[in-house]
């Protein structure tokens, strides 16, 4: 039996088809202007890389900030519950899930059957998500995925002493202007940006082993700044791509639900 | 020697006034230097020139701002806090209460009716609510800061910015744009969104009347009308000078102070 998760994001649209306990296929797309658009092509692509159609189906959940207006989902989830139902299903041993999407950051405590304990969220202040990374790499003229190879060659990291992301933006030009090089303060904005999370976790009491998803996991820099932050150990999502959670989140809730009924 | 000056070093302008008898001789606004220092004595070369006056005629200088501690030239350093709170009592005999609206920062002062000093709140960590919000806003419509400034007299439906953050309510401009949104009306949601952040420094210190509103945003009609309606109290109007001097103009008042070794009523 197959079930579909889709998660429309601010930045991304992303869904996943699961056949019973296996991930059948995913696929991921900028989320441009129209959520209805983007909700359809991005399962389309995921059908036609499974081989399968929309009627094979059995159960489609949908998720993230246009979760209201993806046409064929049977049902919704939040964001919580699905990052939380994702990374318990990849790591049973989670204890707390930390995502940081492109508009937005969450932190959540799950309890030992990956149900939601407590959660805080931010989405008021840019500072802290990923929207961050994307404007100092715009600032220093880098492509975004090419901040985690530049942090790495870092030999003095910078501090950031700003915690708005237009002070940083004028900060990041200083310190340039000031001699330091673009590895020293692309690791100093992963640090910057890992503390405004890690303030968040702290604010709830989260417990390791933390999974960390979305997609600004998948920069190594910042995963280690923010288990360093923390001091706690942070775990990657077992063979998913960390930016899917939400969606294999939802997918999951749609399995669980086709089950109880 | 007659005359005093005052000196103020902020993040994006520097400020100097020459004082005499409690009246401005000469004043001068530059774009502040990459080194504090530099600012410090551009703007003083420019004020003496304005005002025709050699350095060793100025019998005191007080140098305010982030870069106060570095000005060669400077007899004393005074705390920002301390300037616009004199400063608004010059502007405004009667005030009790400043809210400074900088490049980078807003402040707002408590005074008690003598103008001593009671309580202050400064908000220098979130670019809302400060100048480099609607500086930020100007760019993304096109105008001037002055431009911005007049279009809130001209709205008629003025739309409402739902995101506080500066990143996040480019965005809600930049949609307006694409929407077709009358510009005017979306000059008086960027000041209005502007007031709002300003008014919550009063959820910390409780304003009291009159209050004074020093900085370069204080010349943002747009803001100082959203600012009234939100505090629910009357903002003064300013008349003797551009309320962006106020910091150089108080550093001034407290240097004149220091030569006759006390404040004289009524300047």
């Amino acid at each position: 039996m197959f079930y579909g998760g889709c998660d429309v994001g601010s930045r991304t649209a992303k869904a996943v088809i699961i056949n019973e306990d296996k991930i059948a296929s995913s696929a991921l797309l900028d989320t441009g202007s129209s959520p209805e658009v983007v909700a359809g092509n991005v399962m389309d692509t995921a059908l036609s890389e499974a081989g399968i159609c929309m009627e094979d189906l059995s159960r489609i959940v949908g998720t993230g900030y246009g979760r209201r207006r993806i046409p064929f989902a049977h049902a919704m989830e939040s964001e919580i519950s699905c990052h939380g139902l994702a990374a318990w299903w990849s790591n049973p041993s989670a204890r707390a899930v930390i995502d940081i999407g492109g508009q937005d950051a969450k932190a959540i405590r799950l309890s030992p059957d990956g149900g939601v304990i407590r959660y805080m969220y931010n989405d008021k202040c840019a500072s802290g998500t990923g929207r961050f990374l994307e404007i100092m790499a715009e600032a220093l003229g880098l492509p975004l995925s090419a901040l985690e190879e530049t942090g790495d060659k870092a030999v003095k990291r910078c501090v950031l002493s700003s915690q708005c992301v237009i002070f940083a933006e004028t900060e990041v030009i200083s310190l340039l202007n000031a001699g330091r090089s673009i590895p020293d303060v692309v690791a100093g904005l992963h640090f910057a940006l890992a503390g405004r999370v890690a303030a968040l976790a702290r604010g709830i009491g989260v417990e390791a082993p933390v999974v960390m998803t979305g997609g600004v996991a998948k920069n190594k820099g910042v995963f280690k700044a923010l288990s360093e932050t923390l001091g706690l150990e942070l775990v990657s999502m077992s063979g998913v791509d960390p930016q899917l959670a939400g969606a294999l989140g939802a997918v999951l809730k749609a399995r669980e639900y086709a089950n109880r009924c | 020697m007659r005359f005093v000056a005052g000196c103020d070093v902020g993040s994006l302008t520097t400020k100097a006034v020459i004082m005499e008898d409690g009246r401005i001789r000469a004043s001068a606004i530059i774009k502040s230097r990459p080194i504090p220092a530099d600012s410090a004595s551009a703007v003083i070369e420019d004020v003496l020139r304005a005002a025709a006056l050699k350095l060793d005629k100025i019998a005191f200088t007080v140098g305010t701002g982030y870069g106060r501690d570095k000005m060669p030239f400077a007899d004393k350093a005074v705390s920002e806090i301390q300037c616009h709170a004199r400063a608004a009592r010059w502007f405004v005999p009667g005030a009790r209460t400043v809210i400074d609206i900088g490049g980078q920062d807003a402040k707002e002062i408590l005074m008690d009716p003598d103008g001593s000093i009671l309580q202050f709140v400064t908000n220098d960590k979130c670019a809302a609510g400060t100048g480099r919000f609607l500086e930020v806003m100007a760019k993304v419509l096109g105008v001037s800061l002055t431009e911005l400034g007049a279009m809130s007299r001209r709205a008629r439906a003025p739309v409402v910015l739902a995101s506080t953050c500066t990143v996040w309510a480019q965005a809600d401009v930049i949609q307006y744009i694409h929407s077709g949104k009358d510009p005017a009306d979306i000059g008086a949601g960027i000041d209005s969104a502007m007031a709002k952040r300003v008014a919550t420094l009063a959820g910390s210190v409780k304003p009291a009347p009159e209050i004074c509103l020093t900085g370069g945003v204080a010349k943002n009609q747009g803001v100082a009308m959203v600012l009234e309606r939100l505090l629910g109290m009357k903002v003064a109007p300013f008349r003797k000078a551009d309320p962006q001097l106020a910091g150089a103009i108080g550093a001034a008042l407290l240097a004149r102070e220091a030569v006759s070794g006390s404040r004289q009523a009524g300047i």
